[in-house]
């Protein structure tokens, strides 16, 4: 139980989730059927078997309130003494339920019988305990430097400016940075800036083959939003109006979303509903903008990888952001070998550190432990290498796969394009070189 | 008034009128609930997201051995109940004396009787699971036990007063089968109706993002 004293409050939490019910919730809240057909899509039972885990249980907290707030039995049930209205140890113990054994990745929600979206219910139980301060420190740091410092690791413009300068040398390309009008703004995650600055090197080099017109920004690079992360919308509000303030400025037409899941698919389908209006700018996914660049000629890339190759669909982009086909497009183009894993596309399985769960410490054990279904996918595949496009599953399957001592090179999707570009008249581009 | 005077006049008509409001109060529930206006851009392939409310009918390829024994006894337990209802010869005749005023094609009673047979065993089979398997003996409420074993009691009596030679024994069924309307509403036997909007809704908002869900 990690209490926020400035925000707690049982009853904020509680209005926080009646808040939350709407007509989507309480058709929801009313059909299930507890069958358990949930459980056995997510990683946290399956790697578990603790039935706790099961994603409808955690959203207990909202079906009680719903219950004894808004039905007959529950209301009778509750003046008669039968029925257990929520309390405030119920959200102490969904605390941990809730932040450390669900990464948000919505497999639950595809296999529902009846139909629940129970990722979008657990979401709404976030709201409620964000609001009355059940959410791990770890989180609640990240989201005030988010605000304070404008990234949730601290990331400075500073540091992105050396990031900058170093891959402007490893690229041998300029990077543009605060250029107002041009067509496209890239957003960064600071993992990416931190962890995986060739991402940015690697860009460079194939909007400039496609001779695209594009721009980072100093003002506000951070693509992730800790609100959502959180279950915040107000802090996750916050970070977006942030984003539409420095696109508006820079007056760019479209926003490009880096390989960060959450981010993505937070621009692109969320924030305009938090905002109350669509977007004055588009939204696309980098692996949506290479794979255009491509059907439309724009790069060329070479079949430049004989590896045995699979692709790891982070769940924000594929299931949650309906970015499947894109990037089998481009690995179809680069890699002979590209083979699938058994559970793909919009059923794949989650790396185990989504909505937050990798930011947040306290989950670390569980969350390599229920790595386990990843390796178990690898391994039945066999596969040399091993691609994705989100920063922070790449941070995960990298944990997992030097959990395991295995083998498996890890790459992101970006690069690989970037290190597979044709040049039409000069032969192969340059690679860019990692600057790990 | 005697007790299956009570049971065939009064309590018949009270037992409709609830389960009929209750029904349409519930789905009213949803309808006036505040609905959120959609403001992201819609994606090119969102057409086809309600198609969930009919794929979900069937699970996923990845999801077939481990939800096996749900869907399997889920499946023979429904259709067996709807046989049960809506070709029954004593059902289709009280439909017509009752209600519509007319009739259709029945099946044979000892048919009736092996279907019969099917759909409480499933039914058995279902409720053993709900209170053995510890996932869903965790997430069952007593509603859920009760409406099982309401279902379950039904039937049995019904079997039971099928030859119509004991009038108890009818009057016991349609008593239940009462209590069963009455009972309907309030609890997750609302499912048969509640289950189009939550797939609606759902397949619409993974419809939007080119996703079939």
């Amino acid at each position: 139980m990690n209490k926020v004293p400035e925000t707690t409050s049982f009853e904020k939490g509680v209005d926080a989730m009646k808040a939350q019910i709407d007509a989507r919730v309480v058709s929801y809240l009313s059909s299930c059927v507890r069958c358990g057909v949930c459980a056995d899509a997510c990683l946290f039972y399956t790697e578990t078997e603790d039935p706790r885990y099961t994603p409808i249980y955690k959203t207990e907290p909202i079906r009680k309130v719903f219950e004894h707030e808004y039905s007959f039995w529950g209301k009778l049930g509750a003046r008669l003494g039968l029925k257990r209205p929520l309390q405030e140890s119920d959200l102490a113990d969904w605390e941990t339920l809730v932040y450390d054994g669900c990464s948000m990745c919505s497999r639950c929600s595809m296999v529902c019988p009846v139909g629940i979206d129970i990722a979008y219910v657990i979401r709404k139980v976030k709201e409620g305990l964000a609001a009355a301060g059940y959410c791990p420190d770890d989180l609640v740091h990240a989201a005030e430097r988010a605000i304070q410092i404008g990234s949730p690791m601290g990331v400075t413009a500073a540091t992105l400016r050396a990031t900058l300068r170093a891959q402007e040398k490893e690229c041998g390309l300029p990077i543009p940075l605060d250029v107002e009008e041009a067509e496209y703004l890239c957003l960064l995650s600071s993992g990416e800036i931190a962890g995986y600055p060739e991402f940015i090197g690697s860009l460079a080099k194939i909007l400039d083959h496609a001779g695209v017109s594009w721009t980072l920004s100093s003002e506000y690079f951070e693509a992730t939003n800790s609100g959502v992360q959180l279950g915040s919308t107000p802090l996750a509000r916050q970070l977006v109006e942030r984003i539409v303030d420095v696109a508006e400025k820079l007056g760019v037409k479209t926003v490009i979303m880096p390989e960060c899941g959450h981010a993505y698919s937070t621009l692109r389908w969320d924030a305009p509903n938090m905002l109350g209006r669509a977007l004055p700018f588009g939204v696309v996914h980098v692996l949506e903008l290479l794979e255009t660049l491509y059907a439309d000629g724009r790069i060329s890339i070479d079949a430049g990888t004989d590896a045995r190759l699979t692709y790891h669909d982070p769940c924000n982009i594929s299931r949650r952001g309906g970015v499947v086909d894109a990037p089998r497009r481009l690995l179809g183009a680069l890699a002979p070998n590209f083979v699938e894993m058994r559970e793909h596309g919009a059923m794949n399985w989650c790396c185990g550190g989504g909505g937050g769960v990798s930011a947040n410490s306290r989950a670390e054990p569980l969350r390599r432990r229920v790595f386990a279904v990843k390796k178990r996918q690898l391994d039945e595949l066999g596969a040399d290498m091993l691609v994705t496009a989100c920063s922070n599953c790449r941070n995960m399957l990298a944990d997992g796969l030097e959990d395991h001592e295995m083998n498996t090179e890890l790459i992101g999707l970006t690069e690989l394009v970037a290190e597979n570009l044709v040049s039409d008249e000069a032969g192969s581009v340059p690679p860019v070189n990692p600057s790990a | 008034m005697g007790i299956a005077e009570l049971v065939d006049g009064p309590l018949w008509y009270f037992s409709v009128a609830v389960f009929v409001v209750g029904v349409a109060w519930r789905l009213a529930r949803i309808i006036v609930a505040p609905a959120r206006t959609e403001f992201s851009a819609v994606s090119s392939h969102a057409a086809g997201g309600a198609a969930a409310v009919f794929s979900r009918f069937l699970p996923r390829r990845e999801m077939r051995a481990a939800s096996a024994y749900q869907y399997g006894w889920g499946y023979l337990f429904h259709v067996t109940l709807f046989i049960l209802l809506l070709f029954g010869r004593v059902h289709v005749e009280f439909y017509e004396a009752r209600i519509f005023g007319f009739s259709w094609v029945t099946m044979p009673d000892w048919l009736f009787l092996l279907v019969s047979e099917l759909s409480f065993a499933a039914l058995l089979m279902l409720l053993l699971y709900r209170a053995m398997e510890p996932v869903t003996r965790l997430l069952s409420t007593r509603g859920d036990y009760f409406g099982s074993i309401l279902i379950l009691l039904v039937m049995l009596s019904g079997c039971m007063a099928m030859d119509q030679t004991a009038e108890p024994l009818r009057v016991i069924h349609l008593f239940l089968a009462e209590v069963l309307l009455i009972w309907f509403p309030f609890g997750s036997l609302m499912h048969a109706f509640l289950f189009v909007p939550s797939r609606a809704y759902t397949g619409a908002w993974f419809g939007r993002r080119g996703i079939a869900a």
